[in-house]
């Protein structure tokens, strides 16, 4: 009741304020839509210039208790009249302080680019949308309690100009209506309240009308969302949009009863906020909806070629006062957000959240820019503040040039596109991937240069000579290994030409056998030679020195028994002596052959071992 | 000509098997990482279970505060209002690991979040460990041995269970530390190198920073140390260490009974020793003092339950209150490491022959861990990789056996082809079998050479060797070739028996992060996100200094997701604390209240399965908490409430059950979800059907009921109910109010 009061006497201070202007508004039409958390006002002007002179701007008041919860004010008009009516002309709209005025009241002025001449008439249509303007009453409530709201208006126009007719119609949602202000005129059609027609109502005529009824529609406020817009020119468009929600209808007090919730749902719990509706762009793709502690299971997404719809849960429902916060993110195709124009790109998107259940305090839109772009320019349907910030990700080096927008009290109806204009040479998209592949090229090739290069730090100093020795002697007892082997090999031949001399009895082809290896033989005894000197005067051999000696002199031995056992064998055969006697004289040279390849294999073994 | 040609292309297979040892190496990592990423595709990159959470949040700090604050960090947001200083008390390794990885990436520009880091530190460490793996037992057995260990490691069950993706606990570096300690260790009785030893250092400190397991390794290794001494296998190197201590000992003796006359130094031995045995029984005497005036015998609680598996059970309650310290059960053994169970054997005796100091250091470690694992289910971890290597060597020497029994008994590898002219073709052929053939059979010959190949020796006529030598000294190990075919099959059906099992165990057993919880129905999938619900709705919805109690398991939890200060978290260092919780929630709901109220509560924290079962829920926990409770307040006694020592929630419960805060908060109301209130967990009907809470009240509430949250009501109405009554009674104080509701309290 001290509000009313208040009010009827600001009226009445109003009503002591001379008119200003010839204007007159021979109609006024409003109609005041509540059934959402944010309240339109569409009205229809007809203004007319009763006065001489030209005139260029119409003024539209407002209250400041109105005016702070003002989100978004727009005033066309459109050409023609009646079927043929024109494309609508929409005027610029600023906020003015004339002089003179009444205080409390806040100006805003539609300017008229062709002007209003004199008896010249014109409809205007202004459209208002106010956030936070319905108030909850009571402030809190239970689980139980239905949502009631309360919104002030005044039944009359209020206007610095006289007002001929004028009507006011306030859409309600279809649900309970616990009061509102009986005047004169005043009809109720369903969940309809009309007041008027008024006419003949002087300047800043005032009638505070109050409204209380059912709201149970969600009050889900965004205190802060931070739309991060990464313009990738690899084809993509990612948008992550972090939410910060609060329910801003009536607080909640007491217990909450899942069960209560769960049982009855429209009674128990009809004001909460259950799920929001993002209306995405066509095409969207690798969209997820996450908080700070993982993904929220609670979505559900569907679609068609012209948009996407996505429901979001959040994690619990909630009731009034409760907070959240979630991010949702998602990637569109380039070629559907960027242009070219003269010589400069442009990204034309949405500026708004696509949730339009949700109205936003503070909304901070981000655009990323690929690195290296330059000649950065924001145009921008209404009026937001710009900044400027760089974002390094993803290996760059000078960082991305970032567009900050920032705009406070955003409604659904800033939901129109705005364009970034830069400028971006093709060329720097290569950097990067030029960047790894040099990177990798250079990691490689580091990697040879480790494998081939000595790192020894001091090149005199005795462990690295030692090793330097060591390494040389491993070399000449594998040398001498293999020439062993070698040996070794040409005596199993030895042996299988004997074979062969006992199967087909050609002695020829056995000697022929025996002089070419004889020559092998001796070639590698010439070998051996320097190997074994090599050996000896090398001081890191002496462990294993006496072995290899031991070894060579062995195999020596073995070729020599070898030599004398092919020989026997070879005589025996010129001298056509039987294969017995054969045998029998060879036996002993065999034994001795036998346990003289047995020791040079021990031996081997012996020296793999070292 | 004919050598040159085969000498190059034994170079060539040589480089080859490098390469493709290489390759196997590189895939097996992949495995590693990849067979862990289960559950980030079937749930989400998210960390998962309890401890991780605790890890997870250092690691933001961290990131967030540098190191200095780090290591200064007193976290007054958990054991309230005693805190915990987080710098000093925890394993720094795992957090500084992933705290640098971050940095690194950050630092290159590449924008990943801490979370992101967290949750695959794991996997990565898991691939790392499987190279550790592959080197330790390339030490001990051959590089065939080490792709073997290094392949089963990469996957075997145990390991998975603690290193899945999003698993970001100390194990997850910790074993790779461990193997690599190993290593190391090896190497360096290797070579006796000093590098290696300085390595080996440096691997043992991380593996310190990391984990509580390094008491593991402090121990095993002086066990290996002393069994080298007492079998003497080293002797070049441990007999002329102690050869050289006790030619200084005598020296000293000499040069001091040079200075000294033969009396005085009669004398001086005689001082000696008897002030020695003094010192030493003085020693010895504070040192039994000492072990004998602390109650575990100067022993933690948890090592005692390593020497006496039945000790936690009996005397510790909130040690054996935790899964993960019984002991397994034999399934659990063959859910874990599966078939190698039955091939480490076969490695052991692997091992011995021949016995190296290698060898024995593997075959200490399998039995030294075996036993630990017995103890403690958790320990199977370090059970693990030895079974791994064991298992490696087995399958390596089997198939060594084998494969070389199959190629001697080939047509045109034997003997006779090489009587014939064309050696060098009979020789590529039996290296294109070499080749062929899996990559285990080629350890044996490829360790060796590659060495020679590195210093680029040229080797001419090598292949000779081996296979002129193999004939003479390996023949005796030639199996039928039918014998070995059919072993080799069998070996490859074991070895793919196992694979299916890992994956199997990868996929379905050990990928769920536990907060968030899945079941399938006929209509589809359902997923049970209550924890997230609750936490974030606290987060969000409570003040930022409310303290929150619950039983300790959620305090990691409630911590890092709802960043509430919390009373008690898994950290478990206080045990009067935990319980002072558990009495409360065995008290009755007024003493209760009074107990959370003294500390600065503000909301209680239940989980609660009934409805949806989910078996892990408090009121399962409940008696631990009465028995935890009651250690440290007796008025609790843990017969109160069991009947007939079941311990019931049905009609047949004891009245201080059904009375007490944790029955109350877990079924409030739940009758109405029914009319029945069949508890789906317990699978009966509860006891107590119909109450209210006085001094609680019900704030949230998820989505299953499987987290409720109450808050304390404000002591306001008590005051008022109390300026009532002493109205009507005037000389009424608060004693005899206590003995009113006392004697209200019981049950009928």
């Amino acid at each position: 009741m001290g509000l009313r009061f208040d009010l009827l006497l600001f009226t009445i201070a109003l009503l002591s304020v001379p008119v200003l202007s010839d204007l007159i508004l021979s109609r006024v039409d409003r109609r005041i839509d509540l059934t959402s958390q944010v309240v339109r006002t569409t009205s229809t002007l007809k203004v007319e210039n009763a006065g001489s002179d030209l005139v260029s701007e119409v003024l539209l008041a407002f209250p400041d208790s109105q005016a702070k919860h003002l989100a978004y004010l727009s005033a066309s008009s459109t050409e023609g009249k009646g079927k043929a009516k024109g494309s609508a002309v929409s005027f610029p709209v600023e906020i003015v302080h004339p002089k003179g005025m009444p205080p409390a009241l806040t100006f805003y002025s539609v300017s008229l680019p062709k002007g209003l001449g004199k008896g010249d008439s014109l409809t205007l249509d202004v459209l208002v949308v106010f956030k936070g303007a319905l108030q909850p009453f009571p402030e809190k409530i239970t689980q139980a309690d239905i949502q009631l709201v309360v919104f002030y208006e005044t039944a009359y126009y209020l206007s610095p100009y006289a007002v001929k007719v004028q009507s006011l119609s306030v859409k309600l949602p279809d649900a309970r209506i616990e009061s509102f202000t009986k005047i004169e005129n005043t009809k109720i059609h369903g969940s309809e309240i009309k007041y008027g027609p008024y006419e003949n109502l002087p300047p800043f005529s005032y009638s505070p009308i109050v409204v209380h009824f059912e709201a149970n529609q969600p009050f889900a406020i965004a205190q802060e969302l931070v739309r991060e817009i990464e313009i990738s020119h690899w084809g993509n468009v990612q948008v992550t949009e972090h939410y910060n929600l609060v329910h801003g209808g009536a607080q909640s007090k007491g217990e909450f009863s899942r069960l209560d919730f769960q049982a009855r749902p429209h009674v128990r719990g009809a004001s909460a906020i259950r799920h929001l509706v993002a209306k995405l762009p066509p095409r969207v793709h690798s969209i997820y909806y996450r908080d700070e502690i993982g993904n929220i299971s609670t979505s559900n997404l569907w679609g068609d070629h012209k948009k996407t719809e996505m429901v979001i849960e959040p994690r619990y429902p909630m009731f009034g006062g409760w907070r959240t916060a979630f991010t949702i993110g998602y990637s569109l195709p380039l070629q559907d957000f960027l242009f070219q124009s003269d010589g400069k790109r442009y990204v034309n998107i949405s500026f708004g959240s696509p949730v339009n259940e949700v109205v936003i305090d503070t909304l901070i839109v981000k655009v990323v820019l690929p690195e290296g772009s330059a000649d950065i320019s924001v145009s921008a349907p209404f009026p937001v503040k710009q900044g400027q910030e760089t974002k390094f990700s993803h290996l760059d080096l000078v960082g991305r040039p970032v567009v900050v927008l920032e705009k406070t009290n955003v409604v659904p109806e800033h939901n129109q596109h705005f364009q970034v204009y830069y400028k971006f040479s093709s060329l720097s998209m290569l950097t990067e991937p030029l960047m790894l592949i040099s990177g990798f090229f250079f990691l490689f090739v580091t990697c040879i240069v480790y494998m081939h290069a000595d790192l020894s730090i001091s090149k005199s100093s005795p462990s690295y000579l030692a090793k330097l020795q060591w390494d040389e002697v491993q070399a000449a007892v594998q040398q001498v290994r293999n020439i062993i082997n070698r040996c070794l090999m040409i005596h199993d031949k030895l042996e299988a030409s004997l074979r062969d001399l006992s199967r087909t009895g050609d002695v020829q082809a056995c000697k022929s056998a025996r002089k070419a290896f004889d020559g092998l033989l001796k070639d590698l005894s010439k070998d051996l030679k320097p190997l074994l000197a090599s050996l000896q005067t090398s001081p890191q051999a002496a462990q294993i020195l006496p072995k290899v000696e031991e070894l060579v002199g062995k195999e020596r031995d073995l070729q020599e028994r070898m030599m004398a056992k092919h020989s026997t064998v070879v005589d025996s055969y010129e001298k056509k002596s039987s294969g017995r006697e054969i045998e029998n004289r060879v036996a002993l040279q065999q034994q001795k052959i036998t346990a003289l390849r047995q020791e040079v294999d021990d031996l081997l073994d012996l020296i793999d071992e070292i | 000509m004919a050598a040159s040609e085969t000498s190059k292309e034994t170079i060539l297979r040589y480089a080859f098997g490098n390469v493709l040892s290489f390759f196997i190496l590189v895939l097996i990592g992949v495995l590693a990482f990849s067979i862990r990423l289960f559950s980030v595709i079937k749930y989400e990159s998210v960390i998962h279970e309890f401890d991780p959470y605790f890890n997870y949040r250092v690691t933001q700090y961290l990131t967030k505060n540098g190191i200095y604050d780090f290591w200064n960090w007193f976290d007054d947001r958990t054991w309230y209002p005693l805190g915990r200083v987080i710098g000093g008390t925890v394993y720094p390794g795992l957090t500084l690991t992933a705290g640098t990885i971050w940095w690194l990436l950050s630092s290159l520009n590449i924008p990943l979040s801490v979370e992101t880091v967290c949750v695959f530190t794991a996997p990565i460490f898991s691939a790392f460990a499987s190279w550790a793996t592959y080197l330790l037992t390339k030490e001990v057995k051959g590089a065939g041995a080490g792709l073997m260990a290094a392949a089963l490691l990469a996957m075997v069950p145990s390991y998975i269970s603690r290193s899945v993706a999003g698993s970001y606990d100390n194990e997850a570096v910790a074993i790779f530390a461990l193997i690599f300690t190993f290593y190391l260790y090896i190497k360096t009785l290797n070579t006796g190198s000093l590098f290696y030893a300085t390595l080996n250092a440096i691997a043992y400190f991380y593996m310190v920073c990391s984990w509580g397991g390094y008491t593991f390794i402090i121990n095993l290794i002086p066990m290996h140390v002393l069994l080298c001494i007492v079998t003497v296998m080293t002797s070049e190197h441990f007999a002329s260490f102690l050869v050289f201590i006790i030619i200084h000992v005598v020296a000293l003796v000499y040069y001091i009974k040079g200075i000294l006359s033969p009396k005085m130094f009669k004398v001086a031995v005689t001082f000696v020793v008897s002030i020695g045995v003094v010192v030493c029984g003085a020693v010895l005497a504070v040192l039994i003092a000492l072990v004998a005036s602390s109650p575990t015998k100067g022993w933690s609680g948890r090592s005692l339950s390593l020497l006496d598996p039945t000790y936690a059970s009996k005397y510790i309650p909130i040690i054996a209150s935790v899964s993960e310290h019984q002991p397994p059960t034999w399934p659990s053994y063959f859910m874990d490491i599966n078939v190698l169970a039955f091939l480490v054997p076969a490695g052991i005796i692997a091992c011995f022959s021949p016995l190296s100091d290698a060898s024995s250091f593997v075959i200490l470690y399998i039995v030294t861990s075996v036993y630990f694992s017995g103890v403690m289910v958790r320990l199977m971890l370090v059970l693990a990789p030895a079974a791994c290597i064991m298992s490696g060597i087995a399958l390596s020497a089997a198939f060594d056996v084998f494969t070389r029994s199959i190629k001697f008994q080939l047509p045109g590898a034997t003997e006779n082809s090489e009587r014939d002219a064309g050696e060098t073709s009979s020789n590529s052929v039996v290296a294109q079998n070499d080749v062929a053939k899996t990559e285990k059979n080629e350890d044996a010959v490829k360790e060796r050479p590659s060495k020679k190949n590195r210093k680029k020796e040229k080797e001419k006529e090598n292949v000779e060797k081996p296979s002129v030598k193999s004939q003479i000294k390996k023949k005796l190990l030639i199996l039928p070739l039918e014998a070995s075919i059919i072993a080799i099959f069998l070996l490859v059906l074991l070895g793919a028996f196992y694979v299916v099992h890992c994956v199997w165990a990868a996929a379905e057993a050990y990928s769920a992060p536990s907060i968030v919880l899945t079941s399938h129905s006929q209509d589809g999938l359902h997923v049970f996100d209550d924890f997230r619900e609750a936490y974030a709705w606290l987060s969000h919805n409570t003040e930022v200094d409310d303290k929150v109690a619950s039983w300790w398991d959620y305090g990691y939890q409630t911590t890092a997701m709802a960043n509430r200060t919390v009373i008690v978290d898994n950290n478990t260092w206080n045990n009067t604390h935990i319980a002072t919780v558990g009495t409360a929630m065995s008290s009755p709901e007024k003493a209760a209240w009074e107990i959370f109220n003294s500390l600065d509560v503000k909301y209680v924290l239940v989980v609660f399965g009934g409805l949806v079962g989910y078996p892990s829920d408090d009121i399962n926990k409940f008696l631990w908490m009465v028995r935890i409770g009651g250690g440290v307040f007796p008025h609790i006694k843990e017969p109160d409430y069991l009947r007939d020592g079941q311990y019931r929630i049905d009609s047949q419960a004891t009245p201080t059950m059904l009375n007490c805060l944790m029955y109350k908060l877990s079924y409030y109301r739940f009758v109405e979800t029914d009319g029945k209130a069949f508890d789906r967990v317990r699978r009966t009907e509860i006891g107590k059907k119909y109450f209210k809470l006085t001094h609680f009240e019900e704030v949230f509430t998820t989505h299953h009921w499987m987290v409720r949250i109450y808050k304390l009501k404000p002591p306001k109405n008590r005051i008022r109910g109390r300026a009532k009554k002493s109205k009507s009674k005037a000389s009424s104080t608060t004693g005899t109010k206590r003995i009113g509701t006392k004697k209200k309290n019981p049950w009928h």
